[in-house]
């Protein structure tokens, strides 16, 4: 089986020792000690463990870390910058929009890449596009609306 | 092998026997509390805290303690609580460190676990040792550091443990003053204390918690009797403090259960039946223990392994070959499926103890019920049923083991450490001092993480590596080897005048469960009864238990008597409702929605229920459409009105308020456990449905903050409303009145 020994994760590059078919959710969490992408399905159908690749969100429990050996992963430890938390995290605690926290997560990685193709998003679209993460907390609401309040956020930070 | 004895009997049998582990609290006599002497004695707390203030807060028998402790330390100020010399006192319920630093650090059993107990306790404890949030640290559920708890469940953080903390931090404040007083020689009388600082405001002078608690080692037990602020002038408690560790939490730093990591940590996994109750007939592992670096486990019917990383784990685990047989003796062969559940239910009653919501007992009678059947003008007769729903709580059960000189300790996920503990205990007979359960904040319980199979799995298998082991159990695993909410039926008859006066109500529960079974209105003439029967699956505590099942019957019920004699549903509820909270939040709910003079649009409808448990009063209006070609049920608009007296959190409060019906959509509509011959059918997301953002409706909370009550916890009751608020509005869309949970699993077919 071939074997993957480095990986491109938050901007840096990691020796890791994995086989192909290893879930990248596995070395994340057990070769890099980045356990801010949760287990809750393994079948890809909840979204706790969803990780950005080259930008678009994937969920990392199904995805083989032999198909993403070369590309730029971003986890949710990489989201902040310098100590500043993404828009995202910031308007996630000020609408606190968590109960458990155990999809924030996913909520936020999901979210941010959303952002990043859809800067203003309607609610229909967030609720589209969310539709994969699961808060068994029941906040989708104010996962909504933290959504819209970092949309806005961003949008005035560019102009 | 045959070391680990409890297993058997602790993990699987209770799978095949009818367990009653629902509403076990409410079984549960109180607990006696018990200390390992060796943790608490004075030395050792300071060994472990450092130098400073120890407050502990004594629950009862505090006169006969003073007594036995003698008088207390003149440096205190006279308080009537004691010092205490070598070991702390029994019966003690919370305490509170302050440091030299200026740090308060409170140890409570109870346990976070999205509920945010965390911030709330903080709040009580900021409140009333009028120190900042920031300065406390909350240590929870560490049965080595925290006292004794039962557990966290049954909404008892909020009236227990919250006024506990904050006796136990006015007393604190108390001994502060008493030392600031002192050193200063001013009358104690005429100092103020704010943000951890005292202050003499006629000498100007001013010192903090920290340097007054700085190179001490006072320890005070106080009796839980110190008055305590009113709510009115509350200034941390009955604010919106945001989640004290929020940050943590977006950045995806805190360590949940399964997030934490030791040093040659292995990771492990467990063979489990092919079906319930099923038992080994062969096994052969050769091929498993071939595997480099797997440690395979055969105890009884545990087998288990241990590897270096999970997917070795899962390599070696298919690599065992293991024939099971069916237990036709504690499992009839073919076992009840989903189809035939609620006749099973009812044709195999269990002799169990009395359970219900009448102080333990399980059947009420008051009146004649043939009388007021016949003082009714109609009488109707109708039957619901419930299904298994299972908690699927986002982090699935998950614990880490380590063994170290014949210590174990265990972080695991649950809502009663200590009863994980005692399993541990029994498990590998060991002594309390010889196990210790932390509980790091969790990946939520819903009432589902009561007890303890990861950790005594996890702890198997790292005695037998002789490494530290994590054990994460799958989806599946969570779905099928957990327990769920009691299935069940529930038969209402019931009568009323034309008036609206209800003369007679029946009202019989076959297994769910007691909680919330009587009526809150007032009937003459009724009969209620819990009927405990045999349970094909196992099942256990779910947010607000039973009470969810027994609201959807009884408000369903008499939304179908208001109709019988063509009243308002909720003039009918009001006409026979004595208790001012609960008509308090129907009128506060019903007025937010625009209950009276508003009439649904084309193919919606209104629907209203309510009811009170736990201290909790709550009434929900829904709004639904219903598709007449598709079938599909949307809820389009719900209003929560919700009294749970003085409200400590009102951001935090809504946050639940909101997460409760939510949560409530998916037992309502389609949430439904399916199996057959001992097997769980739709044990994953993909084929349990759970709800997710489109099925979220409008939600608007109303809160009734009764400053002049008790507060009451939250986490549970405002589920009770959504059920059959949304079924009383698909029947005011559709005249099709739905009596099974869930309504409508694949639409509603007209």
């Amino acid at each position: 089986m071939p074997k993957i020994t480095e990986l491109n994760v938050n901007r840096a590059r990691y020796p890791i020792d994995a086989d192909a078919e290893t879930s990248l959710l596995t070395v994340l969490r057990d070769q890099l000690d980045l356990t801010g992408s949760r287990y809750g399905c393994g079948e890809g159908q909840c979204g706790a463990c969803t990780v950005l690749i080259d930008g678009l969100p994937r969920r990392s429990c199904i995805t083989k870390v032999g198909t993403v050996a070369d590309r730029q992963i971003t986890t949710i430890e990489g989201l902040e910058q310098g100590g500043k938390l993404h828009p995202l995290q910031q308007a996630f605690l000020d609408a606190g929009a968590m109960q458990c926290a155990y999809c924030t997560s996913g909520m936020i990685m999901s979210a941010s890449a959303l952002l990043r193709s859809n800067p203003n998003p309607s609610v229909p679209e967030i609720v589209r596009f969310m539709e994969g993460n699961v808060c068994r907390c029941g906040t989708y609401l104010r996962i909504v609306a933290a959504i819209q309040q970092a949309a806005k956020i961003m949008k005035e930070g560019r102009s | 092998m045959s070391d680990l004895s409890g297993l058997n009997g602790k993990t699987f049998d209770r799978v095949t026997h009818v367990d009653l582990e629902p509403e076990r609290y409410e079984l549960q006599s109180p607990s006696s509390y018990h200390f390992d002497p060796v943790e608490l004695d004075r030395r050792e707390f300071f060994r472990i805290l450092g130098g400073g203030i120890v407050v502990a807060c004594v629950l009862k028998d505090a006169s006969a303690f003073q007594q036995s402790q003698g008088q207390s330390r003149g440096e205190s100020g006279g308080r009537r609580g004691g010092g205490f010399d070598e070991r702390l006192p029994q019966e003690i319920s919370a305490w509170l460190h302050i440091g030299g630093d200026g740090v308060v650090t409170v140890y409570t059993g109870k346990v976070e676990v999205g509920q945010n107990a965390r911030t709330a306790l903080t709040q009580a404890v900021a409140e009333e040792l009028r120190v900042a949030p920031r300065d406390i640290r909350m240590v929870m559920g560490d049965t080595n550091l925290t006292p004794f708890d039962m557990g966290t469940f049954g909404s008892r953080t909020t009236p227990t443990m919250n006024p506990q903390l904050r006796r136990a931090s006015a007393a604190a404040l108390d001994v502060l003053m008493g030392l600031a007083a002192d050193a200063w020689k001013v009358d104690r009388s005429k100092l103020a204390a704010a943000d951890g600082k005292i202050t003499d405001p006629a000498s100007a002078r001013t010192v903090s918690y920290g340097e007054l608690a700085k190179g001490k080692q006072l320890a005070e037990a106080i009796p839980a009797e110190d008055p305590l602020t009113p709510a009115a002038r509350w200034t941390v408690m009955g604010e919106s403090l945001p989640k004290v560790d929020g940050r943590d939490f977006v950045t995806g730093k805190h360590r949940y259960p399964s997030d934490i990591t030791l040093p040659g940590m292995l990771h492990g996994k467990v063979l489990r039946p092919l079906s319930f109750g099923a038992t080994l007939a062969s096994l052969d592992t050769h091929e498993a223990e071939a595997v480099p670096g797997v440690t395979v486990v055969h105890d009884g019917d545990f087998v288990g392994v241990a590897a270096p990383s999970v997917e070795i784990a899962a390599r070696a685990l298919a690599a065992i070959h293991a024939e099971w047989k069916p237990n036709p003796v504690a499992n009839p062969v073919p076992q009840p499926s989903s189809r035939d559940l609620f006749d099973y239910l009812r044709k195999n009653p269990e002799q169990a103890a009395g359970q219900g919501g009448f102080g333990g007992r399980s059947d009420h009678q008051a009146g004649d019920m043939e009388k007021g059947l016949a003082d009714a003008s109609q009488r109707l007769r109708q039957t619901y049923t419930i299904a298994y729903i299972a908690h699927a709580p986002l982090e699935p059960r998950a614990a880490v083991a380590r063994w170290e000189n014949g210590k174990l300790t265990v972080w695991t996920g649950t809502q009663r450490p200590f009863g994980v503990r005692g399993e541990l205990m029994e498990a590998f007979r060991l002594s309390e001092s010889q196990v210790r359960v932390e509980m790091p904040d969790t990946g939520s319980g819903y009432g589902g993480k009561h007890t303890g199979e990861s950790a005594v799995e996890a702890a198997r298998l790292a005695k037998a590596a002789g490494k530290p082991v994590k054990l994460v159990w799958t989806r599946e695993e969570e779905f099928t080897w957990a327990y769920f909410r009691p299935a069940g039926v529930i038969d209402v008859a019931g009568g009323a005048r034309s008036d609206g006066t209800i003369t007679a109500w029946e009202f019989h529960n076959y297994n769910s469960g007691g909680s919330g079974i009587g009526t809150p209105y007032d009937v003459a003439n009724q009969h209620i009864q819990f009927h405990p029967t045999k349970s094909p699956l196992r099942q256990g505590s779910y947010r607000a238990l039973a009470a969810t099942a027994n609201h959807f019957a009884r408000e369903s019920f008499m939304d179908e008597l208001a109709h019988a004699v063509q009243m308002d549903p909720l003039d009918f509820r009001l006409k026979n409702l004595k208790d001012e909270r609960l008509k308090a939040v129907f009128q506060a709910a019903a007025q937010k929605f625009g209950w009276d003079g508003s009439k649904p649009p084309e193919g919606h409808g209104y629907g209203i229920a309510g009811g009170l448990e736990k201290g909790g009063y709550v009434a929900t209006c829904a709004e639904v459409a219903v598709d007449r070609a598709s079938g599909q049920v949307r809820i389009v608009r719900v209003v929560t009105a919700f009294d749970c007296g003085a409200v400590v959190n009102p951001d935090q409060l809504r946050n639940q308020i909101e997460g409760a019906n939510v949560m409530g959509i998916g037992g309502a509509l389609f949430e439904a456990i399916e199996f057959e011959n001992g097997r769980i059918l739709n044990g994953r997301f993909s084929k349990y449905r759970v709800p997710r953002f489109s099925d979220v409706p409008q939600i608007e909370v109303v809160l009734v903050d009764r400053k002049d009550q008790p507060s009451a916890g939250a986490g549970e009751s405002p589920i009770m409303g959504l059920a059959p608020a949304v079924g009383n509005a698909v029947f005011n869309a559709t005249g099709v009145r739905l009596r099974s949970l869930p309504m409508a699993p694949n639409g509603l077919k007209t």
